[in-house]
């Protein structure tokens, strides 16, 4: 329980709503002045952002911004919950005391639609008409004291992203009354609208149904063509019989149920904006237009977008490795410390290698996580993220996915961590589930060391053709290879366990702007405290485990490797060895792969202990580890243990295998529960060890035994 | 050669960048498509343009009244137009 049970008095909730792209956060981040906390709403992975303002008496309230949404029929979990909220329809909230319904000045008409929706639930809403900087420069004039009253509910223009209009907003919602009392504007057929009000007597005399909820429910009833489950669940079988018998009737008298709302609601909008706006010049190309020539363009849209996927990977490449060297370093000279100041014991080899290193592995990948999210920050704000999954979803759509699960994917690359976490902007659950499970097969950084060590130790270093030397090409098959996997894995997924429809590509371009510096680090510092926090607790403990299992039975006198060899790690190793003998791997290789299911690199150092290699300790006279690889000799059969298809077996069964508890953490976190996290790590190791027992059978084959 | 044809009815999947057209109706092929377009302001009446195709020729992109929406052809199959003369 982290959240504080000490309320003895009911803080003022306001709500804040909006369409995507209208200011929303910026103008949250103004209102609270970062005083914020990110959590999850229960149950769901919709990340719930609340915040406190402060009024001029000193008064608090609770901010609460929602998801962003279009209107109030929910699409997407996202949009659900910004719903159920804002009418009170979740069972641990009550509907809020108020709403900030943000508004771009620059779209009225589409914005303007969620406000009619908001306004007819009677709840106190003040209209923040936002961006008016915007709409004035595309000769767009708002006449704001017409519009309040053609709303009837106030109006302050705000520029959210230069802090003006916040203290007039302050003081509106402060005085604003218990109920908009607005009567409803916009008009029905005769016969729908008493159909209508039938229902709502009916839900509010036997569903106890409050009244503007009742009105919203009633609409939702008679424009479904399908009732939802949350309708079926909620409302008796005569109320959904008595529903039916409306829709006959309805569509007999040729009423279109599904348009005929929407329809009534724009024809007001179109009312209001004939009213309050004017358009004084006719931009004939924004800006924004003259941007998307280039990078929407068939050849310059494409050079351009991988130029900026090379130099994102390049940086993250050269800028995280430096950090991220520093923060081992570091985790070595404390482990260090450690030894030095506490006497010799168990307790101490648990702090240092047990909890340190697990600490350690955690805190490892921050440096990848903020760049990424620096990178994808950046490419959110100013708007590009849209036009990246403009450009590539046809592609995607080959394997059936969404434009949007290609960033997710192509972070992966440099790690699966913030992949999954970016996945977050994909609408269909299922999508977002399937893009998730495929996410780690994509080559991740924390690979690399193993394709290092192998490719060093047991590739040749010639080269084919005279130009593409052979360990690049090892290389880079090792990435295709997980590419391929990954692609496979998504089309097969979507065509069995979660099978759904191709989804819809629904998506508006927003206008570019530039990226606001505090909306970017404030979405990094989010991200790195939840993966701390969720990840972190999980890894702690098992990296103990791993420890008292590499370390116990104690031998009292003996190598390293000896000490290794008799624990219940080396023994698992021995245990293990029948079950990966069909995949060339011995017992060595067993303890490695056991040491290394908390993070892949692990593997490397685990194969330094095995061959009791001590880095700094002996200097010359010893054999690196790479040597002593390359020698090793089977006692029994004589051959060598390694051979160069060992090496790629390893490799590729490294590609494939979910070798990284921090990744199982993060899609526990994501997906709410074990069940997936679990599935993934069984379906990839699975996958690992029929493709590895694949190559391998292949490869003796080929080489005929060698 | 445009009044040849007066009641011009095209779907928007149809249209080529630069052409406009105004709305006449969706029709019921998917509920939800249907419902999310008119929603987002893809109404009876109102003007769209399409501006372009994606690079790989699916999506499209298309002016609603103020703003930029991307669909793919298949989406906007069932979006049905009256092209305008111009």
């Amino acid at each position: 329980m982290s959240t504080s049970t000490v309320e003895s008095v009911r803080v003022r909730t306001i709500a804040i709503i909006g369409n995507p792209n209208s200011g929303k956060t910026t103008l949250f981040n103004a209102l609270t002045r970062l005083r914020q906390k990110v959590g999850n709403y229960p149950g769901v992975t919709v990340e719930k952002k609340e915040g406190r303002i402060t009024f001029h008496d000193g008064s608090e309230a609770s901010l609460l911004d929602l998801p962003g949404t279009y209107s109030l029929t929910a699409n997407s979990p996202d949009e659900k919950i910004a719903t159920d909220i804002l009418l009170g329809r979740t069972a641990h909230t009550t509907a809020p005391d108020s709403v900030i319904c943000v508004v771009d000045a620059s779209n009225l008409e589409r914005n303007l639609y969620l406000v009619s929706q908001i306004i007819d639930s009677h709840l106190p809403v003040v209209v923040a008409l936002n961006m008016i900087d915007i709409a004035n420069s595309e000769g767009i004039k708002i006449d704001f004291n017409a519009l309040q009253q053609q709303l009837g509910v106030p109006v302050i223009p705000t520029i959210a992203s230069r802090k003006m209009g916040i203290d007039e907003l302050k003081k509106t919602i402060e005085t604003t009354p218990k109920s908009n009392g607005v009567v409803r504007k916009w008009s029905v057929p005769e016969v729908f609208a008493r159909e209508c009000d039938e229902l709502i007597d009916l839900l509010k005399n036997y569903h106890k149904v409050s009244e503007p909820l009742a009105f919203h429910e009633a609409l939702d009833l008679l424009t479904t063509q399908t009732p939802s489950p949350h309708q079926l669940d909620r409302f008796s079988y005569e109320l959904m019989e008595h529903v039916k018998k409306d829709h006959r009737r309805l569509d007999f008298l040729g009423i279109d149920r599904q348009s005929v709302v929407i329809e009534a609601r724009y024809k007001w909008i179109n009312n209001v904006c004939a009213i309050a706006v004017t358009q004084t010049k006719h931009a004939d190309m924004s800006l924004s237009d003259k941007i998307d020539r280039v990078l929407t363009h068939k050849v310059w849209g494409f050079v351009f977008f991988f130029a900026l996927m090379t130099v994102i990977f390049q940086s993250i490449f050269t800028w995280a490795i430096l950090p991220m060297e520093l923060i081992g370093d570091g985790f070595d000279l404390l482990g260090q410390q450690i030894t030095r100041v506490m006497p010799e014991g168990d307790l101490r080899d648990l702090i240092v290698n047990g909890a340190l290193a697990g600490v350690a592995a955690v805190v490892t990948f921050l440096p990848q996580i903020l760049f990424l999210f620096l990178f994808l920050g950046l490419l959110e704000d100013t708007g590009y993220m849209a036009r990246a999954a403009f450009i590539m979803d046809r592609a995607m759509s080959k394997v059936g996915l969404h434009g949007k699960s290609f960033i997710p994917l192509l972070s992966s690359f440099a790690c699966a961590i913030p992949g999954i976490m970016a996945t977050r902007t994909i609408e269909s659950p299922k999508d977002r589930l399937v893009t998730m499970l495929v996410a780690p097969l994509m080559s991740c950084s924390a690979r690399l060391p193993i394709y290092t060590l192998m490719i060093a130790a047991f590739i040749p270093s010639t080269s084919l053709f005279g130009i593409l030397s052979l360990p690049a090409l090892t290389m880079l098959s090792m990435y295709l290879l997980g590419l391929t996997a990954a692609l496979t894995m998504a089309w097969l997924l979507k065509k069995t366990l979660l099978k759904s429809a191709p989804p819809v590509f629904i998506m508006e371009l927003p206008r570019y702007k530039l990226p606001s510096a505090k909306t970017i680090l404030l979405k990094m510092w989010e991200r790195a405290r939840l993966f701390l926090r969720e990840a972190g607790t999980i890894i702690l403990g098992v990296s103990i485990v791993l420890w008292f299992l590499a370390t116990y039975p104690r031998l009292e006198n003996g190598t390293a490797s000896e000490q290794i060899n008799q624990s219940f790690a080396g023994r698992a190793g021995h245990l293990i060895e029948p079950l990966i003998r069909p995949l060339g791997f011995d017992w060595k290789i067993g303890i490695g792969l056991i040491g290394s299911i908390l993070q892949r690199e692990v593997f490397v150092s685990t194969m330094g202990t095995i061959y009791n290699i001590k880095n700094a300790d002996e200097e010359s006279g010893t054999l690196s580890l790479k040597e002593q690889m390359q020698n090793d000799k089977d006692p029994v059969t004589g051959k060598p243990t390694f051979t160069v298809l060992t090496a790629i077996c390893l490799m590729v069964y490294y590609v494939l295998a979910m070798q990284c508890l921090s990744t199982v953490a993060v899609m526990r976190r994501e997906t709410n529960g074990w069940k997936w996290p679990l599935f993934q790590f069984g379906y990839m190791t699975m996958l690992a060890y029929s493709v590895t027992f694949l190559v391998f059978r292949v490869g003796l084959w080929i080489g005929g035994g060698a | 050669m445009a009044w040849v044809h007066e009641m011009n009815e095209v779907s928007l999947s149809e249209l080529l960048p630069g052409e406009k057209g105004t709305v006449e109706r969706i029709s019921h092929a998917a509920a939800t498509v249907r419902q999310r377009l008119m929603e987002m302001g893809v109404v009876r009446g109102i003007q769209v343009q399409l501006i372009r195709f994606a690079p790989l020729g699916d999506p499209i992109e298309v002016r609603v009244g103020g703003y930029r929406l991307s669909l793919r052809r298949n989406e906007a199959q069932a979006v049905l137009v009256t092209k305008d003369v111009t």
